[in-house]
């Protein structure tokens, strides 16, 4: 029947990411031989692990119809004022890990509180957001970086558990929280619900305002914890980083098939997602294809997988 | 005879929409299709405009075999629709909505001549002696208004024949009149009008001819003038349908609800009224009456600016709709697609949204096999036509995306439900079968209110019935009193003497 035919239909699709993404790999094989090989894979996963995790929580933000354009900022402040807790010898580990998620998820709170409260468009509300975290991060670093960090600190960036990357483990971790909250929690059910028609989603009860917050102040943890990954990597923050992640974290959000009407998607196509503009810059670089170059192909990319998405 | 399609046959995927259906339209004439959600009327109306094209058969205009490609193609041969839901541009004004893509220019300029626009949009609304400002924003227009102007774009495009779905599903009795004065001008004018509605009294008013489809096959054409009531009905759905209205008699007991001094500023004034176990109350009254906005001061969804609510005897306060399902009331809105579904997601999901939390464990992980067996078991005693519980909301017809409106409440322990025109745009199939939905959820000490602009439906299965009239109480019926013409009469604001209890 009809029904068939679109269940078919949903998981061609759903397979038709998976299969693009193969692709991408076995051209990037035949092209590179340095390609396949395992620490250049165990690279890729470590390049896409900050726009990984920023783009999981973009995902929830995506999911209730939503867009976070601040997270890029965010991770710097939250990056500048961690790290400036992370002077060797000064404070315990914790406190600069805890610092650092909790400037980031502050901000996210505020997002989602005005734009729950107001019915202010996100765009508008996180705009202004990414403005103000911008401006914050330089007017407390001076504009200068903060540099000097302790070993145990720069560990999170550049350590190993298990010959895996601390900063890849931290992914997975969060993948799989991601996965889980969508799929078998309350709370991931009432983000859809809210993405996907707000009105009824408050009239059967969700607490629609308070998943809102919620899901920027995810967002903007989320942010926070790529930052202390990524100055930990670099074992510096400098106010002027993450520059241009919020487009990187959208686009692993399109490209993995999310709706940016809300309500439809799935933190899976975002790890896909991101993987393929991590395949990409990766097999681009090893290629030596400039940089600029890279770009383009990344928006072309990404016109390509929003095309794809409005035919299914 | 203007137009003729012949053995249209349309599926989808394996489905099959429409099978060798026949259709006339003449000039002059108001041909109303009739048949129930799914039937394929509008698969076959969509055919006609160009948006979508047969599998097979042929389309004839003026006996002229013609092929619409695009509903542009339709367009300019003559045919216009309006739509069941409009799509005004709200912040132009009437004028330029009418005029919209083929707006008069100044030569060689390209820029566009206003004052001409307004004038030719003047002149057109005139013609059908519409009253309605060309320099109004469509955003201030009433639907009804905007129905208006709809048709007299259709008339700027040199309609022959307009096709109007479902074109009072949203409109005051009285506006409904002032369509038909329309219709009737149209007519004079030599326009065949094709007629989609659910309302059967409307159809015999209105219409000519009466066409009629079911599961995508032609049944008969017959003249409205001669054709029975209860033959139409049963023409529709196949067999004979000798109650739609399963009213029982149920006992009343005590009262369960009780709304006091009701109080919304230009809204609803001083509403009293109470509500029994076991009871269907209903709610009467024009369109603008403030019958849904009492309805959501209830539930919680707006906050009256005074007045109580008393749950069995004591009073509860409801700030918003969480407060209103914790004491056991759900709500069934009036328009299911914007405030009843989330259109996107599976069945399963909208069943188990209002009382997700008897599918959690207490830390908010979600037993999804109990999620399952439940949506599983609601559908099938709901009879929701459904290729799954995971298929989407949207997929639905409308008869059963309200069932699963109705079913989210039925999961939990709502003891009252408030249902908003519960059957609006549904066939009569499912109007019945959630009739009795209604009634087998009454008999568990548990409650109904309902709001209906029909008033049938109403003396159907209410106990009882108030009237609304701009917002205050005009009217109490027992259901030994119900009348058609004193409701109706109550309705308009008319003196009734008010029954006490």
């Amino acid at each position: 029947m009809m029904n068939k035919e679109q269940t078919l239909k949903k998981y061609l699709s759903l397979y038709g990411l998976y299969f693009a993404f193969a692709l991408l790999i076995i051209v990037m094989a035949v092209l590179s031989p340095a390609f396949l090989k395992p620490t250049n894979i165990i690279n890729i996963l470590r390049q896409t692990s900050i726009n990984g995790i920023i783009a999981i929580g973009m995902t929830l933000v995506i999911l209730t119809g939503g867009i976070d354009l601040s997270v890029g900022s965010v991770l710097a402040l939250s990056a500048v004022i961690a790290t400036s807790f992370a002077h060797p010898g000064e404070h315990n580990l914790i406190v600069p890990l805890f610092i650092g998620l909790f400037v980031g998820s502050a901000c996210g709170f505020i997002n989602g509180f005005i734009i729950a409260w107001n019915k202010i468009a996100p765009f508008i509300v996180t705009l202004a957001m990414m403005t103000i975290a911008r401006g914050l991060a330089l007017v407390y670093t001076n504009g200068r970086p903060v540099i000097d960090l302790s070993d145990t600190y720069n560990k999170i960036g550049s350590g190993y558990v298990i010959g895996i990357p601390i900063p890849v483990i931290i992914f997975i971790l969060i993948v799989l929280t991601g996965l889980f909250l969508l799929k078998y929690t309350k709370f991931g059910r009432h983000i859809y619900a809210t993405g996907g028609n707000e009105i009824a989603a408050n009239i059967s009860g969700v607490n629609t305002r308070r998943v809102i917050i919620r899901v920027y102040s995810i967002a903007g943890l989320l942010s926070g914890l790529a930052g202390i990954v990524l100055s930990a990597r670099v074992m510096s923050a400098s106010p002027a980083t993450g520059q241009g992640y919020e487009l990187d974290a959208i686009a692993a959000v399109v490209i993995g098939g999310t709706k940016l009407t809300g309500g439809v998607g799935s933190i899976a196509g975002t790890i896909i997602g991101a993987l393929i503009i991590g395949v990409m810059n990766n097999g681009l670089d090893l290629l030596n294809i400039s940089s600029y170059w890279q770009l383009f192909v990344k928006g072309v990319i990404i016109l390509l997988a929003v095309i794809l998405d409005k035919k299914k | 005879m203007f137009l003729k399609m012949e053995g249209i046959s349309k599926a989808f995927g394996g489905s099959i929409a429409l099978k060798s259906v026949r259709f006339e339209a003449w000039h002059g004439k108001v041909h109303a299709i009739m048949g129930e959600n799914g039937a394929g009327k509008s698969t076959l109306m969509r055919i006609l405009c160009g948006i979508i094209q047969p599998d097979s058969g042929k389309i004839f205009l003026k006996g002229k075999e013609i092929r619409f490609r695009s509903p542009a193609n339709a367009l300019s041969a003559g045919i216009s629709m309006i739509h069941q839901e409009l799509n005004p541009i709200p912040e132009m004004t009437v004028a330029e909505n009418i005029l919209i893509g083929r707006e008069p220019v100044y030569k060689g300029f390209g820029i566009v001549n206003r004052k001409k626009v307004r004038q030719t949009a003047t002149e057109l609304l005139e013609q059908m002696d519409m009253f309605i400002d060309p320099d109004t924003k469509m955003k201030e227009l009433s639907i009804s208004e905007m129905q208006m102007v709809e048709i007299v774009k259709a008339l700027s495009y040199d309609a022959r024949l307009i096709i109007m779905d479902e074109p009072t599903s949203a409109i005051s009795d009285k506006e409904v009149e002032k369509l038909f004065e329309v219709i009737l001008k149209l007519k004079e004018r030599n326009i065949s009008i094709i007629y989609i509605s659910h309302k059967i009294e409307e159809i015999f008013k209105i219409a000519d001819d009466i066409t009629i489809l079911r599961d995508g096959e032609y049944i008969d054409t017959c003249s409205a003038k001669t054709l029975l009531y209860d033959d139409l009905i049963k023409k529709m759905v196949g067999r004979e349908l000798k109650e739609i209205f399963p009213k029982e008699n149920i006992e009343l007991k005590e009262t369960v609800l009780e709304v006091k001094n009701f109080t919304k500023a230009a809204r609803f004034l001083n509403i009293s009224f109470r509500l029994r176990k076991q009871e269907i109350l209903g709610i009467a009254g024009l369109m603008g009456a403030g019958r849904t906005e009492l309805a959501e001061a209830v539930f919680g969804l707006d906050i009256p600016d005074s007045g109580s609510l008393f749950l069995n005897g004591k009073e509860i306060i409801i700030g918003n709709p969480r407060d209103a399902i914790k004491y056991g009331i759900g709500f069934i809105p009036e328009d299911r697609k914007i405030k009843g579904l989330i259109l996107c997601r599976p069945v399963m999901e909208n069943i188990s949204l209002a009382y997700l939390d008897n599918f959690c464990t207490s830390g908010g992980i979600i037993k999804l096999e109990k999620e399952r067996k439940e949506s599983k078991r609601q559908v099938q005693n709901l009879k929701i036509k459904t290729s799954s519980i995971q298929e989407v909301a949207e997929r639905l017809s409308g008869g059963n995306q309200q069932k699963v409106v109705l079913s989210k409440w039925l999961t939990g322990n709502a003891k009252i439900l408030i249902f908003d025109e519960p059957t609006r745009g549904i066939d009569i199939n499912s109007k019945a079968e959630i009739y009795k939905i209604m009634t087998s959820f009454l008999k568990q000490d548990k409650a109904i209110i309902i709001i209906s602009s029909e008033l049938q439906e109403l003396i159907g299965i209410c106990d009882r019935i108030i009237v609304l009239h701009k917002g205050k109480i005009s009217g109490e019926f027992e259901r030994k009193d119900f009348n058609q013409e004193g409701i109706l009469k109550a309705a308009m604001g008319e003196e009734v003497v008010i029954n006490s209890d």
